[in-house]
């Protein structure tokens, strides 16, 4: 198939429709409003139904009905609307209803800006609503990750029965980029035998639920759940080394904070001869801790990029477990890293010129 | 011997947790009985709320998604959307339905979903123990009102079918009571109604039933089914608010 040029929002909506997603539910915020404009374009071509639902909570709750009823569906937010969703997100883990969630990250806390940002990872890494569950995170930084990562996400959603959140910014929202639909080969998947169908022929009721009232009932509950969780970990788990072979410092950033450390890593390679690679996690949960430690084992320092006050980082030092410095850069409120600031960052890490 | 009365085989062979005396098992059979009667079983997806009617996921004899504290309408708009041919239908409280839930129930009404909420009124939050609902009479004393509802530190209750008749659109709700036969009946012709509605492709229909719950109010079985006479009907008058025979 033929490139085209897409603003990143637009391309994640095609994205879901062409993996299937005939069911959109959400609620008007900035920057993410051009996926639901796009959605309430296309899905009735398709025989979907697009539905502009009288809140976030509202939506997310839409979607757990979609989801559990057999559907595709997916909803789409930036971090205020997010934080109103997580209830509903908490729900759909506990009863095991895929689904996707888009998350274009703005600046926080409260009703912050509209700039990009990655102030909400804690919030998408660690569940984000209450009770002992996960959902998994994808972090595209181009928009044709975001199209591949959004066919790909349907289906890690259908195969393990778990919400899957696509964490981008702002700034991947709004950029224009050539794309290419169709690249992700489907996988082959379980029929969807629990679904609320109406019972058919089917002698025994399906039903979809998160309330185990029996203490015991529950712990087994989310044993079961916590073993899911590990074969993603195994299954699962994404990143993408970059001039990390000869490397003497490693720079740990994701999404587009991840494209203006490699601009950097460039520069200063050239400028300064010292030696950056980047590990840039492609899935946030699962967290890609054994390759960061691995290739921690053989720089001397660590710095990781965020548009945080400082988030990610938490799991970088989790992984390295104290056995090379980490450092950290961030810009937060919808302020973003320059190449610049990156770069004299780890001219200081290395002790001036190399 | 003669059989004067039959378990609806959409009512699940189990023992329901009602409390002695409440109504809510009432209202389960009249539903289950509609049901069965419009031959809908196998294709019926109801929704549970959050309240002392969270387990009515195990009572239906039919496909159940059990929902957030509130969002039934949401939950059932969407299983609606997906499947277009199934009967759907929400069983909520009111402190589901006319407190956390009053946006859901508004936006569900209000773009005419096709689905059936059977809305349980019974004056207080009968699962979390008695606490003040926004269904609370004026003067109600509750475990969050002990000197009395007093409507000018919180306001009276809210009259849901006569609020909700106001929007537009082919809705039909009606209030009805299961506190005596004659109210069981008319209650069972309403909630039939409602049901039947759905199965024509007609629009959303509520129908809220004046209940008791004789535990939180401090009231034998009989007191309680008095006092929706005596207290309730007045202040909720039963009848039909929008969508009659036509
Ligand atoms: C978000 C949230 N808030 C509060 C609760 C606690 N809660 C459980 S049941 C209930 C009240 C239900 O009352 P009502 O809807 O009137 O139903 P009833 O129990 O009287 O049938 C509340 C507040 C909850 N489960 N979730
Ligand atoms: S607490 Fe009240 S509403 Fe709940 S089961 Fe008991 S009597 Fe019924």
């Amino acid at each position: 198939m033929s490139k085209i040029l897409m603003k990143g929002n637009e391309a994640i909506a095609e994205a879901a429709i062409q993996a299937g997603c005939r069911y959109f539910f959400g609620y008007p915020i900035t920057p993410q409003n051009q996926i639901p404009e796009y959605m309430s374009r296309r899905l009735p071509q398709v025989g979907g139904c697009f539905l502009q639902a009288e809140s976030e909570v509202a939506a997310i709750n839409m979607v757990y009905g979609a989801g559990g009823a057999g559907a595709r569906a997916m909803t789409s937010s930036s971090s205020p609307g997010i934080s109103l969703k997580q209830e509903g997100i908490s729900y759909i883990a506990g009863a095991q209803v895929p689904c996707v969630i888009v998350n274009m990250m703005r600046g926080g806390p409260g009703l912050g800006s509209i700039q990009p940002s990655q102030s909400d990872y804690y919030q998408a890494t660690r569940g984000g609503g209450h009770g002992d569950y996960r959902c998994v995170v994808l972090a595209p930084s181009t928009v044709q990750e975001a199209v591949d990562m959004m066919a790909e996400g349907f289906d890690i959603a259908d195969q393990y029965r778990i919400p899957v959140i696509l964490c981008g910014d702002g700034m991947l929202g709004q950029m224009m980029e050539p794309v290419e639909m169709g690249r992700y080969t489907p996988r082959k998947l379980p029929e969807k035998t629990w679904a609320t169908t109406g019972m058919g022929s089917r002698k025994t009721p399906n039903i979809i639920n998160s309330l185990y009232i029996d203490a015991a009932i529950l712990e087994q509950k989310n044993a079961e759940l916590a073993a899911i969780y590990d074969e993603i970990s195994a299954n699962e788990t994404k990143w993408e080394s970059y001039r990390m072979e000869d490397a003497d410092y490693m720079v740990v950033a994701y999404g587009t904070t991840a494209r203006i450390a490699k601009s950097a890593i460039t520069k200063i390679r050239a400028e300064y001869g010292i030696k950056v690679g980047l590990l840039r996690p492609m899935t946030l949960w699962p967290f890609p801790s054994a390759a960061i430690a691995e290739a921690a084992a053989k720089v001397k320092a660590v710095l990781t990029v965020e548009m945080s006050t400082g988030q990610m980082v938490d799991d970088v030092r989790l992984a390295i477990a104290g056995s090379k410095p980490v450092e950290f850069l961030g810009r937060s409120g919808g302020m973003i890293p320059a190449p610049r600031e990156i770069i004299d960052k780890l001219v200081e890490m290395a002790g001036g010129k190399a | 011997m003669a059989v004067v009365f039959k378990k609806s085989p959409v009512l699940a062979d189990v023992p329901l947790h009602y409390c002695p005396g409440c109504t809510h098992g009432i209202v389960h059979r009249l539903i289950a009985e509609s049901i069965e009667e419009l031959g809908v079983a196998d294709r019926a997806i109801g929704i549970a709320p959050v309240g002392c009617a969270v387990f009515a996921y195990n009572y239906f004899n039919c496909d159940m998604q059990q929902a957030a504290h509130g969002r039934a309408p949401a939950v059932g708009t969407a299983i609606k959307r997906v499947h277009p041919d199934s009967i759907v239908f929400a069983y909520q409280g009111d402190g589901d339905l006319a407190s956390i839930g009053a946006a859901e129930i508004v936006h569900a009404a209000a773009r005419d979903e096709k689905i059936t909420v059977i809305f349980i009124n019974n004056a207080v939050y009968g699962m979390t123990h008695g606490q003040m609902a926004p269904t609370s009479l004026p003067g109600q004393v509750t475990t969050t009102s002990p000197y009395g509802r007093d409507v000018n530190h919180c306001g009276y209750p809210i009259r849901v079918c006569e609020m909700l008749c106001t929007l537009e659109g082919n809705q039909y709700m009606e209030r009805v009571a299961v506190n005596n036969v004659k109210n069981v009946l008319a209650a069972k012709k309403a909630i039939k109604k409602a049901f039947q509605r759905q199965v024509e492709g007609k629009g959303f229909s509520l129908v809220e039933v004046l209940s008791t719950c004789p535990t939180n109010w401090g009231m034998s079985p009989q007191e309680a089914l008095k006092w929706v006479d005596e207290k309730m009907i007045p202040y909720y008058p039963l009848g039909c608010y929008k969508g009659g025979d036509k």
